[in-house]
């Protein structure tokens, strides 16, 4: 029993993070109309900003929570004033060929400031002990990781159903065109809707620096869990990235369990079925070509 | 006048490829091989992305795939190196066939992401099934035997190696060029400008992306067949989809909307990289800022922006 509940906290704890990350991705694509490939970059970016600022500016990590997703989220700011405004109205091609070659900068950039070494973050004093949980011991920053997702899945929940800024975003993801007519001034729509998923990217970079080592290939991987999160769920769906995230880390806290040896191929076996009877993802809709 | 001049071109292109070994060094040898081989990757890309519209950022897979094949092959059975060649190319039919089946039934996006994670996720097997991929090492150790159809070739030789190579990519260009040419090709190009009208006209749109990324699997997988005995080893990083990029990149450099563009941007990726790698190991960085600036200001490549400014002038 103890086993599952382990498994059970440990698929909480990775679905939430993977969830904040990929409703970032979610979106900026409701409104952009774009898939970010370098989503996943912005995520390391985060992780290693906060790196910085711990293990050499010697800051506490909750400082470096605040300060290196604002940092990231500037950075896109720039990036969308310098790259992405040329292709807005462009082909969908153009949008993901852009991001990709962000990808690519930001992943050598990230190679030749911080090495390709692997780098480690503690968790703060507070959270780096363990508690005993459903008969078991958890780490306490598990714990930490899960209150924080759920925090911020309830505070999107209210940003885009109760505020003003929300249903801004929600209108301009709706029909740009119309909300340009009604006095939105969708540009700065545009820009601050990517800096937020960056924003959210970054935050889930922080928040998995000190339970993952820090190393140029990591946000790779997670642009693919969070593909496969989004094609799970379907994309642009606030409740899809959800049930997505929960799925998959269901999948990775069972399956490396459970199932050592396929650990790896699970998501996309899940993946895979998913496209075999639900091609536009659980919760999304027309999506075939 | 202007076939002719094109015509003139080409063919001075095709006497100097012949003679590459008799005029050039060593060096350039092996940057000629490397520049044909990758040249019919980006070619076979350029089949879904420039004809089809279908722009995939896991075509690394299949030229994996295809290497990992060829160099199963030499290792195990031995065969002639012909026949190395057909195997890698139905494995990678093969690959193209699942992975296709899954992802050309969705639009753009989808289909970018899909392409991207299983590509990803035939790097993972590759990288984690030691007993047979020998993990990040690679395969190596395999030696070319005969070439097969009773040639005496010693494929060992890198002259000799660069015009089998050479042969090779010309044929299968060659074939390339009539599937695009053909009615197929042209069923392709009205796909990229209006999947809903050629749907509306009776015919089924999903079958014949799937059948184009399925002969664009197949041909990546050829020159992946190619690659490997040049590089003397069959490793996992020719999946992942830093590898993807190259060809995405050298189509754009090229010039999508022409044949002859992948192969252009061949050339000029393959000396940029070795001019750049020379100086700096940042060879990534290049590429991403190159490819960003290529799709803002030079959507058509270097022969497109060649050929419009040819007609601006004759004008």
């Amino acid at each position: 029993m103890s086993g599952i509940g382990a498994a059970l906290l440990n698929s909480l704890d990775i679905g939430l993070l993977l969830f904040i990350i990929a409703v970032g991705l979610n979106i900026v694509f409701g409104v952009l109309n774009i898939i970010n490939f370098a989503h996943g970059a912005l995520y390391m970016l985060g992780a290693y900003l906060a790196f910085s600022l711990i293990n050499i500016a010697g800051m506490p990590f909750w400082a470096a929570l605040i300060l290196a997703p604002i940092g990231v989220a500037i950075i896109a700011v720039i990036i969308d004033r310098l790259l992405l405004r040329f292709i807005y109205s462009r082909d969908v091609a153009d949008s993901l060929l852009l991001t990709f070659a962000i990808l690519l900068i930001i992943n050598e950039s990230v190679r030749m400031i911080w090495g390709s070494g692997i780098q480690v973050v503690q968790p703060p004093d507070l959270l780096s002990g363990s508690v005993q949980l459903l008969g078991s011991s958890v780490a306490t920053y598990s714990l930490f990781v899960i209150v924080m997702g759920l925090l911020l899945l309830g505070g999107l929940w209210y940003l885009f159903n109760r505020t003003r800024v929300g249903r801004i975003m929600r209108a301009a993801a709706l029909d740009r065109d119309m909300a340009e007519a009604l006095c939105i001034n969708t540009r700065l729509v545009v820009t601050g809707v990517f800096a937020f998923g960056a924003w959210l990217a970054a935050v889930g970079g922080v928040m998995a620096a000190p339970m993952r080592a820090l190393d140029p290939g990591m946000g790779d991987k997670i642009i693919i869990e969070s593909f496969i999160v989004v094609v799970i769920g379907g994309l642009g769906s606030f409740p899809g990235a959800l049930i997505g995230a929960v799925i998959l880390g269901l999948i990775h806290g069972f399956g490396g369990r459970y199932l050592p040896e396929v650990n790896l191929l699970l998501p996309f076996v899940g993946m895979a079925l998913v496209l075999l009877f639900k091609p536009n993802g659980i919760m999304g809709k027309g999506a075939t070509a | 006048m202007k076939t002719k001049v094109l015509m003139a071109i080409l063919a001075a292109v095709i006497v100097g490829l012949i003679a590459v070994p008799w005029i050039a060094s060593y060096f350039y040898i092996f940057i000629f091989t490397e520049i044909l081989i990758l040249g019919l990757f980006a070619a076979s890309f350029n089949l879904i992305f420039g004809y089809t519209g279908m722009l995939s950022f896991g075509h690394a897979a299949f030229f994996g795939i295809g290497s990992y094949a060829t160099a199963l092959v030499l290792i195990h059975l031995e065969w002639p190196f012909l026949a190395c060649l057909l195997v890698s190319m139905g494995v990678s039919a093969i690959l193209a066939l699942v992975i296709g089946f899954l992802s050309v039934r969705l639009n753009e996006v989808y289909f970018a992401m899909l392409t991207l994670a299983f590509g990803m996720m035939v790097f993972a097997i590759a990288y984690q099934w030691r007993s047979v991929t020998n993990g990040s090492d690679g395969l190596a150790g395999f030696t070319l035997g005969s070439f097969g159809l009773g040639l005496d070739l010693t494929l060992g030789n890198p002259s000799v190696y660069y015009h089998v190579v050479l042969g090779i990519v010309a044929v299968a260009s060659v074939v390339l060029y009539l599937i695009c040419r053909s009615s197929f090709g042209m069923i392709l190009k009205a796909i990229r400008q209006n999947p809903e009208r050629v749907s509306f006209a009776g015919l089924n749109v999903r079958t014949y992306r799937l059948v184009a990324f399925v002969i664009a699997g197949s041909f990546a997988g050829l020159a992946g067949g190619l690659i490997a005995p040049f590089l003397r080893v069959a490793s996992p990083e020719l999946m992942h989809w830093s590898m993807s990029a190259e060809p995405i990149l050298m189509a754009i450099l090229g010039g999508t909307g022409y044949f002859l563009g992948p192969f252009i941007g061949s050339a000029v990726f393959v000396l940029l990289e070795t001019w750049i790698t020379s100086f700096t190991e940042s060879w990534m960085l290049v590429l991403g800022i190159i490819l960003a600036l290529m799709v803002i200001f030079f959507r058509k490549g270097l022969l497109g922006t060649a050929i419009d400014w040819w007609m601006e002038v004759k004008k």
